[in-house]
């Protein structure tokens, strides 16, 4: 494994029984890597993104602005505000003087026009630097516009993506709380860290209320910032994806004493989990009966339709690079559903936990990784013979190079893969890429 | 409708950029790096940035982009990137091994005031660039014109660094590509050999971006100018740079380190524009041009005649970057379409220049903007009050297309969402008859959709 930077060998592990499993990770990328990891702007950019009828603002250079434009495929049932890009777009006289008096004009040109009900602004690298004072203006166009408007602070070098979650989880909570204009039932919940690719949210929201359940907000996957201010309404948060989302869950807990609940919507097992859970929460036989019917009914037409699938899929083996590790063990669950065995799994910004609960689930001898590399995830692809890659826009190109299946687990995502329609649509993704006929004409050697 | 907050008022815009017409310098470096073979683009900022411009050259190429970063973190932003650099240059040296690495700056090291050459020769005194190998380096401060101008910083730092002027002069010519597709980096070198011109061209891109799925993942494909090559390029008895915004300054500084003299000629969209790169060559290289090429002209030009009656009149929007905007322009005037609204973020005095001379006559009602304010925004709002009949420019038009049912070409970058522009060139004359086709089937598609049963027609 000659392509291993040498200060990052403990971020990789190979499962050995009774070995330690313990992985460094939640290190800073080494300088010089070809890392796949993004910035604290990028993480608080996904998160807030969905909330479709606010203003987003990016106060920095053009870049920033327009690589996030759109990016990520986050429906909305109504406004689209949130498609457009809006930024400040310093120039060298701002990196000068400073870009608050750019920043102020913008947000009020904006406001005025397009009638936001809440405004984000962005800090990129830059502003940390010139000093702008971000708040202080934030503040005085809220006082001036009565609209919130909420600074967040995601200068991207103070971390990765994570950072940035946390961030964006604090400007929200900002909002949490500060409306009571909706009735809201005593069974209703928040469905947090969701963003709602491809129509997801939409068939859990359906899920939900077919048992009973009442939806009080989606945060952030189509949502509205309504919504969000009466979040603290609901009696339970359901958190999805653990890396993003959890620091709201935790505040919120902490100021408005709601309980939250970690779920994952992948996979069957992963699905009825997410709504027995909370069935068993609201103590309500009726809920838990509804629950049970309606797994039962998703299975029964689920298995047999996974079953043609299962037989192309049998024995394949897959390797596995996403964002969050929690989302890498679903993911190893649900392939091992289809038959496939998880030969390396990693993450960009897992946590120790994570990781753990991944070494306790997989099969001796899978590659753990953390923050790793295009060659390092290129040599050890060819190493374990895997068939599938699960990943994101960088890897995908890769994986096709090599020449094998790949399935985008992140922004690209063009079916839903939550619940039950998206175990299917999941299965048949990753069918076709793996048995596609393509791979007949390249001349990748059978690692057997 | 996607687009329903645009107004159709125009607003007051003091402050703002909506949907840009432009994005930042470092993509422009690192596309420009990677037309170098063996080269690894590095980013000095921190991991956001580079990532964001892996990812949309990764779309827009649907191919592996390799370019590796400082990840600076809060210390770095406060005592300066010289560290991380250091340390950045000596783990891809060791571990991904690339022959040259081509350093650019983000908006954050130029704040800070990192001096770049300062700290590669740092580097290279404390024995970190191993025997053989190179770092070179632009300054790409965003803030300063867009993704164009990084481009042509790259090209200035790979000049500084290669070329050498020996006793012997060649006759091989320098084509120094602006900002095109790799598959037209293959057409122009393709014409230029035609005529039996012996040519360097730097960056090239083609075989580096658009690669085969052989089975095999490579770090560096096996396309990109060698360090021989741009060595050589010292010694060549001209120099043609293709698009001004792109190339000049290149130009001007290969003319200036190893006097080889040098002319400018617009990037060979369309007729004229090919016939000047054609004339170009032709003199630089001291040759004539042969039938071959006067043939593959009179093709197109057989085209347009047989199909100017969709073309005439026909209002079109467009949008992208000076080098690639005004040879279409004047392509599109020549067909005797009507290019009425042309805005580009790329800031600069000579486009709207150049814009006039094309415009003033033929097209007098013409709007086009360039720089500050220039976005897709203020486009759509012209739209909005008088429509037009077909788009050309990046993917950002299709959510105009869709909410105005105009005809949408996708040229320019970023395509997101089309293949093709890795491997069909818009440029030299077969380009423009490539042009010409997409055009004439976007609308006569259309009059096949929407037209009444009793126009429908067979033969078009
Ligand atoms: S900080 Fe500058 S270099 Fe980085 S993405 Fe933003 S605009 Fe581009
Ligand atoms: S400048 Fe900072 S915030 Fe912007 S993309 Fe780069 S790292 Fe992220």
């Amino acid at each position: 494994m000659g392509s291993i930077l040498t200060d990052r060998k403990n971020q990789v592990l190979t499962k050995k029984l009774g070995a330690s499993t313990d992985i460094d990770c939640a290190k800073e990328s080494l300088a010089g890597s070809v890392s796949q990891r993004a910035c604290v702007f990028c993480g608080s950019r996904v998160v807030l993104y969905p909330v479709t009828d606010a203003l987003h603002l990016i106060h920095g250079p053009v870049g920033c602005a327009a690589y996030t434009w759109d990016i990520r495929g986050s429906l909305s049932s109504d406004r689209e505000l949130h498609r457009n890009s809006f930024t400040t777009d310093l120039r060298e006289k701002h990196i000068v003087f400073g870009g608050e008096q750019q920043l102020y004009q913008s947000m009020v040109e904006l406001i005025d026009k397009l009638k936001p009900e809440a405004a984000f602004v962005y800090s990129t690298c830059i502003v940390g630097l010139i000093g702008d004072d971000v708040e202080a203006i934030c503040k005085k166009v809220e006082k001036e516009k009565g609209i919130p408007v909420l600074p967040v602070q995601s200068e991207g070098f103070q971390g990765s993506k994570k950072d940035g979650y946390k961030i964006a989880c604090d400007a929200l909570a900002k909002l949490v709380g500060t409306r009571n204009n909706k009735e809201v039932s005593k069974k209703s919940i928040n469905i947090l860290g969701d963003f709602n690719l491809a129509g997801e949210l939409w068939m859990l929201k359906e899920y939900y209320e077919k048992i009973g359940v009442e939806i009080n907000a989606t945060i952030t996957g189509d949502g509205r910032v309504n919504d969000i201010c009466n979040a603290h309404k609901a009696s339970l948060n359901v958190v999805q994806c653990s890396g993003s989302m959890m620091h709201l869950a935790k505040t919120m807990k902490e100021k408005y004493d709601i309980p939250f609940m970690k779920v994952s919507y992948f996979g069957i097992e992963d699905m009825s989990d997410a709504l027995y859970e909370v069935a068993n929460f609201f103590k309500d036989e009726e809920m838990l009966r509804k629950s049970t019917e309606l797994v039962k009914d998703e299975i029964s037409l689920l298995l047999p339709a996974l079953e043609e699938y299962r037989k192309g899929l049998e024995g394949k083996k897959a390797a596995i690079y996403v964002g969050g590790a929690f989302k890498a063990i679903s993911l190893v669950k649900a392939l091992r559903l289809l038959g496939i065995e998880t030969v390396i799994v990693g993450s960009q910004t897992g946590n120790k936990e994570d990781y753990k609960l991944l070494a306790d689930l997989c099969n001796e001898g899978t590659i753990i990784l953390d923050d790793s590399n295009p060659n390092e995830l290129s040599d050890f692809v060819n190493q374990t013979g895997a068939d599938l890659f699960i990943g994101g826009v960088k890897e995908r190109p890769i994986a096709f190079k090599i020449g094998i299946g790949f399935c985008d687990h992140n922004h690209e995502r063009k079916e839903a893969l939550a619940g039950y329609e998206g175990m299917i649509n999941f299965a048949k993704e990753v069918y076709a890429s793996v048995n596609s006929p393509v791979w007949e004409f390249t001349s990748r050697k059978k690692q057997k | 409708m996607l687009l329903r907050h645009t107004p159709k008022d125009s607003i007051e815009r003091k402050a703002l950029t909506i949907n840009p017409a432009k994005t930042c310098q470092p993509i422009g470096a690192m596309y420009a790096a990677l037309g170098i073979h063996g080269c690894l683009p590095h980013s000095h900022g921190s991991q956001g940035c580079c990532s964001y411009h892996r990812s949309t050259l990764t779309r827009h190429y649907k191919e592996p982009i390799m370019a590796a970063t400082s990840s600076f973190t809060e210390g770095a932003s406060v005592f300066g990137g010289q560290a991380n650099l250091l340390q950045a240059i000596t783990n891809i040296f060791e571990i991904y091994e690339p022959e040259i690495i081509a350093i650019h700056s983000t908006c954050l090291s130029e704040t800070i005031g990192d001096d770049l050459n300062q700290i590669i020769q740092k580097a290279s005194d404390d024995g970190k660039i191993p025997l053989g190998k190179h770092v070179i380096y632009a300054n790409t401060p965003s803030y300063v014109g867009s993704h164009v101008t990084g481009y042509a910083n790259m090209l200035k730092g790979i000049i500084r660094y290669f070329p050498e002027a020996t006793e012997k002069k060649t006759d091989f010519i320098n084509l120094i590509s602006g900002w095109v597709e790799p598959s037209d980096m293959k057409e122009m070198k393709r014409l230029a050999k035609m005529m039996g011109a012996k040519t360097i061209m730097f960056p090239d891109t083609s075989d580096v971006v658009e690669t085969s799925l052989d089975g095999d993942y490579k770090m560096y494909p096996k396309g990109g100018t060698t360090i021989s090559e741009l060595i050589a390029s010292g010694n060549s008895k001209k120099s043609i740079g293709i698009g001004t915004w792109a190339t000049k300054e290149a130009a001007i500084a290969l003319e200036n380190k190893c006097k080889v003299p040098f002319a400018l000629t617009d990037v060979p969209i369309g007729l004229q524009a090919t016939d000047r790169f054609i004339q170009a060559v032709a003199k630089a290289a001291e040759i004539s041009i042969p039938d071959s090429i006067t043939n593959e002209r009179g093709k197109l030009v057989d085209v347009i005649a047989d199909m100017h009656q969709y073309l005439y009149g026909k209002r079109v929007a467009l949008w992208g970057d000076p080098d690639q905007l005004i040879p279409l322009v004047e392509f599109l005037v020549d067909l005797d379409m009507k290019p009425v609204y042309i805005v580009t973020g790329t800031p600069g005095k000579l486009f709207e220049q150049k814009m006039k001379e094309i415009l003033s006559e033929k097209v007098p009602e013409a709007k086009y903007k360039a720089g500050e304010g220039a976005d897709m925004f203020m486009m759509h709002q012209w739209i909005k009050n008088e429509p037009v009949d077909l788009l050309i420019g990046n993917t950002y038009g299709k959510y105009i297309s869709r909410d105005e049912n105009i005809p949408f070409l996708r040229m320019g970058f970023p395509i997101l969402d089309r293949i093709g522009h890795s491997y069909f060139p818009t440029v030299g004359y077969m380009g423009g008859l490539r042009i010409l086709e997409k055009i004439l089937g976007l609308f006569m598609d259309k009059q096949d959709a929407e037209s009444p049963e009793t126009s429908f027609e067979l033969v078009m």
